[in-house]
């Protein structure tokens, strides 16, 4: 790659410098890469740049205070190239607000809009009553229909006394005027608050669409042009024996009802969300770091890879990294889901956005910006929230036909009540106003929304929180097929046990003539030099209980047995029987013990000082504390378990006797465990393996459901379907906990919206009628419909709660 | 039944026909397809205008290599605020009144529909 580099021009004061990538377009040669440099560096501002052809950008250090990007963006197309501000990525947090804002502003807008309606909603019940109460009056005189809303019918019969006794004089003002008022207040309901049912509609039917604006837009438009006609022509009605009723208080009070449904499922939707957006508010905006010697806090951006961090008790850790000095609890459970603080010290990783409790930290910068764990979560979240399940499908399939059909069913409820009532009555007046009322109805009762909402919102809410649980789920179709797993496979080496040997017991022989931290000491000094990663376990163990460790001479290495060699002079054998015995040194006193820990998992290890038997060590890889309890409860959920090693069988046995786990599967490669997996799919199983992401990726590729628990810096493992943060296998207790609570959730859901719809469509068409006389008032079917869609968002909010413990 | 009848039930059964034919038949020609243009990087890109439908609704793209989708939502209805790609898995929130960049692969010719979270919007990618 081709790239010119100037020197620093001013190379004084490096604190105020701050660096910008810009594309650079048209430049073909060397030439044009030189010029647009030597433009660059004469800028006054600019402290360095550095042209790459290849590239195509130019990457520009400069003085903020005396120089802005857009002004770089200026000399760069002074030379006859193009240039632009490059578009920032968008980060996950990023995105994560634009959503936040979006639905904030648009409850903002809707709860103003359902506030002001539901005012006018009632000022359109006070006018409409004594104009109703004197149409209904003539009209029983004249012997005709009456034809209002039968839940307005019945609230004027309960408020009128009170009403003629209050507000006395509205009963005097001429019904036509009563009805010019309301008209304008209606205009202005729709004008306004109910604007975007219209325009929303108009927009879709211009695209060949229906959605939930269209049923509200032609359901209040067929009341409100009725009204209209009503009251600019009272005579046609009276004409025709019906009484010139007007629907003006339905239409505002629909869409004060509509409003509010709406209004409550912004707010509701948002809160589905909630979890994503508490972790996206855990990265902090500063880091205070050490440069030039001294402490000076950063914007977050500015830290670099490398850079030393400083955090005080109680504060949160701006950035990953790996501790170099100092000690504290760490709590990191907004991340991970273990609640216990953890201790950090010299060479452990820490992580962002994690609260430091009691001590003083300094740590080396690791990962940054978008790489950083913090990050990698929020993007794998939001990702995962922008999935479909498959479960779905089938109201998809359903809502996309919706409103057409129910428009048809609407027109169909029309005609039918036209004919009835026109044949009982002869009265065709009276027959197209009730036949307009129960198309209305129908209009409004439906609810595609509901059924739109039933699948998407049960994920997000169980993907946030899982995130709160320490459990990254990566969508809605992992979240099913967990719900699904009849089988769990485990790995054995750092899934059920830490994958980390550690020393469990020191004994020494009678008469060894040294101490136990003496022949620890001895056999950490050469085991110093040995690659074996039980050797490893012993060195660790001497060095944290204070051992100063010696240097070893002639150390050799005997692969499968074990090592000799001198430390201060004494010569120091390390090894199996099989090793001792072809030195002729007498393991007996302590063969008994050597047994036991075999048969418990442990590996044995005979320690010889100047030819005699010192000891034995036990060397074993600990089993998790919760892996017993947590395999015990996967049992209870009805699932089998199977254990896969690499390791031989006693050990593997050893371990699943301990775990209380029945089925193992031992000295197994990676291909047999990909092999074990298909051949229990074979068998009719939904596999779910669990293990770490790196090592066993082929298995957890193969799986239904591959579980990876969270090792290195990388969250996102290809492989994995869901990532455990924290390293146990009660996650995977309750992965399977909330994915069976989240299929429910959504089966509630799907349910109650499509029976919502099945019943309460008939209900309004007036399928009740014949039987028991019963039709349903529109207003009523704009609050059922208006908190349909609320009840089904409100029911996965319920997730947000459960607890899977 | 009279003539009144008749001519309610008629205009009902023409209304009811015509809603069918326009929401489920009409509109839903290829021939209105837009080319998906080549971006400065040499990526398909497609700007997509979200109000009340996608406009365009139909794009034409090549098959093969990754598209630029920039969906720009000019409404606040709360009907348009997603947009779902089901071949791609795909689920995204468009805020009001922003652009929002999605990326797709049609790795093989054919006919990828978009609709909005509730289905009740439609657009497609045909990938040749």
């Amino acid at each position: 790659m081709k790239t010119a580099t100037s020197p620093p021009p001013h190379a004084d004061s490096p604190e105020s410098s701050e660096k910008i990538v810009i594309p650079v377009t048209g430049m073909t040669c060397a030439a044009c890469q030189a010029r647009v440099q030597r433009t660059l560096t004469k800028t006054p501002g600019v402290r360095e740049a550095s042209v790459n052809l290849m590239m195509g950008s130019a990457t520009v250090a400069y003085d903020p205070a005396a120089i802005a990007p857009a002004a770089i963006i200026e000399t760069i197309r002074s030379t006859g190239y193009g240039a632009e501000l490059p578009i920032p990525e968008r980060t996950g947090f990023d995105e994560q607000h634009a959503h936040d804002q979006s639905l904030d502003s648009a409850f903002r807008d809707l709860r103003r809009k359902a506030i002001a309606s539901g005012v006018a909603s009632v000022i359109a019940m006070v006018v409409s009553m004594p104009l109703m109460s004197r149409l209904v009056t003539d009209a029983h005189a004249a012997g005709m229909q009456g034809a209002s809303d039968p839940f307005v019918r019945w609230s004027m019969r309960v408020f009128e006394p009170l009403h003629r006794s209050w507000l006395a004089w509205l009963f005097e003002v001429p019904p036509s005027a009563l009805a010019w008022a309301l008209l304008v207040l209606t205009i202005s309901v729709m004008g306004w608050a109910g604007r975007h049912f219209y325009t929303s509609a108009w927009a879709a039917f211009r695209h060949h669409a229906a959605n939930m604006d269209t049923l509200v837009a032609v359901g209040t438009g067929a009341a409100f042009l009725y009204s209209v006609v009503a009251t600019a022509a009272p005579g046609f009605f009276l004409r025709h024996g019906v009484v010139p009723d007007v629907y003006y208080e339905a239409v505002v009070i629909i869409i004060a009802l509509i409003l509010t449904g709406n209004a409550f499922e912004a707010r509701a939707k948002r809160q589905t969300s909630s979890a994503l957006r508490a972790l996206a508010q855990l990265q902090p905006k500063t880091a205070r770091i050490i440069r030039d010697g001294s402490e000076r806090d950063v914007p977050i951006e500015q830290v670099q890879v490398g850079d030393v961090v400083v955090v005080r008790p109680g504060e949160r850790l701006p950035v990953d990294g790996s501790v170099l000095s100092g000690s504290s609890a760490v709590d990191e459970s907004l991340l991970t889901g273990e609640s216990m603080p953890v201790t950090k010290n010299a060479n452990d990783r820490v992580i962002g956005g994690t609260i430091n409790t009691t001590g003083s930290l300094q740590y080396s910068a690791t990962t940054l910006g978008a790489e950083s764990t913090l990050a990698q979560i929020v993007k794998l979240m939001r990702d995962a929230q922008g999935t479909r399940a498959p479960i779905q499908a089938l109201a998809d399939r359903v809502s996309g036909v919706f409103v057409p059909i129910v428009i048809t069913i609407a027109l169909a409820t029309f005609v039918t009540w036209f004919v009835a009532v026109h044949a009982s009555s002869g009265n065709a007046g009276g027959a197209a106003v009730r036949a307009l009322a129960a198309a209305i109805a129908v209009l409004i009762i439906a609810c595609p929304c509901a059924m739109g909402l039933a699948v998407p919102t049960a994920v997000m809410v169980a993907t946030g929180r899982g995130a709160e649980l320490g459990v990254l789920i990566k969508g809605g179709e992992a979240l099913q097929r967990a719900g699904e797993v009849t089988t769990v496979v485990v790995d054995k080496t750092g899934t059920v046990t830490e994958g980390k040997p550690t020393v469990t017991d020191v004994l020494l022989a009678p008469n060894a003539g040294v101490t136990e931290d003496e022949m620890l000491r001895l056999v950490a000094s050469l085991e110093r030099s040995s690659e074996h990663p039980l050797a490893a376990a012993i060195v660790r163990h001497a060095t944290e209980r204070g051992a100063v460790l010696g240097t070893p001479e002639n150390f050799r290495s005997l692969t499968g047995r074990g090592a000799e060699g001198v430390v201060d002079g004494r010569s120091i054998l390390v090894g199996n029987e099989a090793l001792f015995r072809e030195q002729g040194i007498e393991v007996a006193p302590l063969r008994a013990d050597a047994e036991r820990f075999a048969t418990d998992a442990r590996t044995p290890m005979y320690v010889g000082i100047d030819a005699h038997l010192a000891g034995v060590l036990a060397v074993a890889d600990p089993i998790r504390p919760t892996s017993r309890d947590a395999l015990a409860q996967l049992a209870a959920l009805g699932l089998e378990i199977v254990m896969l090693t690499g390791d031989n069988q006693r050990t593997a046995e050893a371990i699943a006797r301990t775990v209380g786990v029945p089925r193992v599967v031992a000295g197994v490669l990676p291909e047999g465990k990909v092999a074990e997996i298909k051949r229990l799919q074979t068998g009719g199983a939904v596999v779910a393996m669990v293990g770490d992401g790196t090592n066993d990726a082929p298995a957890l590729m193969q799986a239904d459901l591959g579980v990876g628990l969270h090792t290195g810096t990388d969250i996102a493992t290809e492989a994995a379907d869901v990532t455990l943060m924290r390293g146990d296998l009660l996650g995977v207790v309750q992965t399977i906990r909330l994915s069976r609570r989240t299929m429910r959730t959504m089966k509630q859901n799907l349910f109650w919206a499509f029976v919502y719809n099945v019943v309460g469509i008939p209900i309004a068409a007036g399928a009740l009628y014949p039987a028991f006389g019963l039709m349903l008032s529109p207003i009523l079917a704009s609050a059922a419909m208006a908190f349909s869609s609320v009840s089904v968002v409100a029911n996965s909010l319920r997730l947000r709660r459960a607890r899977f413990t | 039944m009279n003539t009144i009848d008749l001519v309610v039930v008629a205009g009902g059964l023409g209304a009811a026909l015509w809603v069918n034919w326009y929401f489920f038949h009409a509109g839903r020609d290829v021939s209105q397809a837009t080319m998906a243009s080549t971006g400065s990087r040499g990526e398909q890109e497609v700007r997509i205008v979200v109000k009340g439908g996608y406009e365009p609704s139909t794009v034409r793209v090549a098959a093969g290599r990754p598209v630029r989708l920039v969906f720009d939502r000019q409404e606040a209805s709360s009907c348009s605020e997603e947009v779902v790609f089901a071949d791609f898995g795909l689920r995204r929130f468009l805020p009001a009144h922003q652009e929002t960049v999605l990326e797709v692969t049609p790795a093989a010719p054919g006919t990828y529909p978009f609709t909005c979270g509730m289905g009740l919007m439609h657009g497609r990618l045909v990938a040749e």
